[in-house]
């Protein structure tokens, strides 16, 4: 069955592999990985349900552009080593975003075996590959070209600080991260939790680029302990990848009562802090009824973590329907299947309390769906007298986040846009000479994979920019 | 691992009353260039809890910085128990926005219990400004005062204890009351417990004084991102972190922040319950009992 040259029609016979996964009743009551990983007979057969297409439609549905069928061919080949070169060439966090990457909008939404029947499943052999790396790292280590005695400073270990991290430093650029909190990852940190992305996972690509010379500065608050002024004068580039921290609010009476969180503090508490475990130092509040409001990635984690953390009801609200969740659809399937109640059509009016300011509640609206707004999606409005009381004691906000100021401010020369994003070009590059940005600090909330894409596109026009030949002296983006 | 940590050692410790301690630690960057106002989010090694703690002075030659901390719950007890030449793995700052100045004038720093130790680098920056300073400072009884020395080095110092026992007999919003009354007063700064900065600006108000209050509400990174340090200013909400940890006391909403503070009081119950079992060499974990609001 290892045969390469599978005719097309054997390959079509093939089913879809289904991801293995922690029991849904047991795993409601652990922060373990709820995706267990295909074994290497699974992923042998799925990658031989891909049919090499001439033009693969699947690379220009990933936002990094990732060589799908030449890694899913070495695997077909049961060359893993050669996968792992071929894929981490493209993609520096795959053991990330093989587990968190939106593939059904992404690569597998364009997969054309997805036109009739299901699409390879891209996600899960990426995860796959890169898996198996962490048990031969010597596969992917980081080779760095000759000094270029350059130096670039990163604000902000995240996803896209830490894509354009390991690029620079593979250009034999001298690289030092800046990160605020006391351990770098950023929103893979002290975000997305554990039963999602294993931190042991985070700390291991960390490991790779610290190897390779990455410097990592912890606790260092650009705008705080260094102004951007600083940096720049200190480097020869900076790049600004440090998200869009600030955290919003409903803006509804009673938000400020004990026991209403932003999934920020919910999820910091609970990942970076590590409050799951009893014996931290950190607390958080183990509430019995939880409601969770917004229909992202990020209220799926809150709402499954409250589900993790003993919650009797842990309930999701959403203003409009099932199907205009922005959240991950493997998320949305898991969070079913582990008993999280979802509140469709319904939009938080008011906190509720009591007299010791304690959440005894929230008060909502029910909604119905009009028609599609600018953005395509069908707007919700309210329905006259459907208001009622959701019982609950802890309410955690996961509407979204916007720019923190902190950094912009010291740096009035930064052209912003008017939500206080910064704004930059195609590469990256801002209104100062030698400062670039990327991630959410420039895109407004956004995701993982598109924060990298941002990190390897200003790395490759930073490196340009340091060497002055006029074009990246990377072969694969031109 | 390696992971280029600067680890931060302790280079002096003193204790200043039953339950404040002052650790002096190697931060040159802060040290450089902090300012009055200002804090750190300080986490003792792995598995501790974030806190901030403003800088109660610096010393940018020897690159050290001062936290006075009082052993209320777990995690200041363990940072009360280091000694000198033990370490602290994070110190992230300095944070938040400097003190609010006046140029010339005179202004009154009223401090109560740990708060005192905030007030002395507000006073240093007016005292550095040329701003007459009188600082009014409390405790229970005369162990309880702290920072009296170095206070009496920027000006007038105004003791009081509760008992007498130490400088004048009464609150320090009896001696914040003369002042007032006497006129002449620019400006008051008050740091100390919630009760007694709801005193104090209940106090100004009617006198029309502008008061600026440190706010220490409940946080975890210190930049913005959690949002854990809501406090409501004038009706609108704020984060203490990067709006503050300093607000016009006249817009404080005391109530909500005392409340606020109090979200995680049964944890901290629990947790130092084992405290005060044996790690923690200071014993006392009640809180400098607030002083009351005149009547």
């Amino acid at each position: 069955m290892n045969d390469p040259k599978l005719p097309l029609k054997e390959r079509m016979k093939i089913d879809r592999q289904t991801m293995p996964e922690q029991d849904a009743t047991q795993r409601s009551g652990n922060f373990l990985e709820v995706n267990l990983g295909f074994t290497e007979k699974m992923a042998l057969l799925e990658a031989r349900r891909c049919i090499q297409c001439k033009e693969p439609k699947c690379v220009q549905g990933c936002p990094v552009m990732v060589n799908i069928p030449r890694f899913l061919d070495f695997v077909v080949k049961g060359d893993f080593a050669g996968a792992a070169r071929s894929l981490f060439g493209d993609n520096a966090l795959p053991t990330v975003t093989g587990r968190v990457c939106p593939q059904e909008t992404q690569c597998e939404a364009q997969c054309v075996r997805g036109v009739r029947g299901k699409p390879v499943a891209i996600g899960y052999l990426e995860r796959f590959v890169a898996d198996w790396t962490r048990a031969h790292r010597d596969v992917v280590k980081i080779e760095p070209r000759p000094a270029t005695g350059k130096k670039v400073a990163i604000v902000g270990g995240g996803p896209a600080g830490l894509t354009a991290a390991g690029e620079l430093v593979k250009a034999g650029h001298e690289v030092t991260v800046y990160e605020a909190l006391h351990k770098p990852g950023g929103v893979l940190v002290y975000g997305i939790p554990e039963f999602r992305l294993p931190k042991q996972i985070v700390e291991e690509e960390v490991e790779r680029l610290v190897q390779a010379g990455v410097k990592i500065e912890n606790n260092v608050v650009v705008g705080r302990t260094y102004t951007l002024p600083e940096l720049r004068a200190r480097f020869d580039a900076v790049f600004i990848a440090n998200g869009a921290g600030l955290p919003v609010f409903m803006n509804v009476a009673g938000e400020n009562l004990k026991g209403v969180y932003s999934a920020n503090e919910y999820l910091t508490r609970v990942n970076l802090m590590e409050a799951y475990a009893p014996d931290s130092d950190t607390p958080v509040l183990r509430a019995r009824r939880v409601a969770v409001v917004g229909g992202g990635n990020v209220a799926m984690d809150a709402v499954r973590t409250a589900k993790r953390l003993g919650a009797e009801r842990a309930i999701l609200v959403y203003r409009r329907s099932r199907a205009e969740m922005p959240a991950r659809v493997e998320e949305v399937h898991h969070a079913d299947a582990e008993g999280i109640e979802f509140e469709n059509l319904v939009a938080p009016l008011e906190v509720i309390g009591n007299d010791k300011k304690w959440v005894t509640g929230l008060k909502c609206q029910r909604m119905e769906l009009g028609e599609p707004d600018a953005s395509g999606r069908r707007s919700a409005k309210p329905i006259p007298g459907s208001e009622f009381v959701l019982e609950c004691d802890a309410v955690v906000v996961a509407i979204g986040t916007r720019a923190n100021p902190l950094l912009t401010a010291t740096c009035p020369d930064l052209k912003l846009n008017r939500w206080g994003n910064i704004e930059a070009d195609a590469v990256g590059m801002t209104s100062i000479p030698g400062i670039f940005a990327g991630g959410d600090i420039v895109r407004g909330a956004a995701t993982v994979i598109l924060a990298m894409g941002d990190g390897k596109r200003s790395a490759h026009a930073i490196d340009a920019y340091l060497i002055q030949w006029g074009r990246s002296r990377f072969s694969s983006m031109a | 691992m390696i992971r280029f940590r600067r680890m931060h050692l302790v280079t002096g410790k003193v204790q200043l009353s039953p339950n404040v301690t002052r650790l002096d630690l190697e931060a040159s960057r802060i040290a450089e260039i902090r300012q009055p106002g200002q804090f750190v989010i300080v986490r003792r090694g792995n598995g501790a809890e974030r806190i901030p703690l403003t800088l109660a002075d610096a010393d940018s030659v020897r690159g050290t910085i001062a936290l006075v901390i009082q052993a209320v719950g777990k995690s200041t007890c363990d940072l009360v128990a280091l000694e000198v030449g033990d370490s602290i793995l994070d110190i992230s700052g300095p944070l938040g926005h400097p003190t609010e100045m006046i140029a010339a004038g005179r202004a009154v720093c009223v401090g109560g219990g740990v708060g005192t130790a905030v007030v002395h680098p507000i006073a240093q920056g007016l005292a550095q400004r040329g701003v007459e300073v009188i600082s009014i400072i409390g405790g229970r009884s005369r162990q309880w005062v702290i920072f009296e020395e170095e206070l009496s080095r920027l000006g007038q110092v105004i003791v009081c204890s509760d008992d007498g026992s130490y400088g004048r007999q009464g609150f320090v919003t009896d001696a914040t009351r003369e002042l007032l009354e006497a006129g002449r007063v620019d400006i008051v700064y008050a740091v100390g417990p919630v009760p007694m900065m709801r005193a104090v600006a209940n106090l100004t108000k009617p006198f029309g004084v502008r008061t600026i209050v440190s706010l220490n509400p409940v946080m975890v990174d210190g930049t913005g991102m959690c949002g854990g340090c809501r406090v409501d200013i004038g009706g609108e909400t704020k984060f203490a972190c990067v709006d503050g940890p300093e607000f016009d006391g006249h817009l404080v909403d005391f109530d909500l922040l005392a409340e606020r503070l109090g979200t995680y009081r049964e944890f901290e119950q629990r947790a130092s319950a084992g405290c005060e079992a044996g790690s923690c060499r200071v014993g006392l974990t009640r809180p400098d009992p607030p002083s009351p609001a005149p009547p």
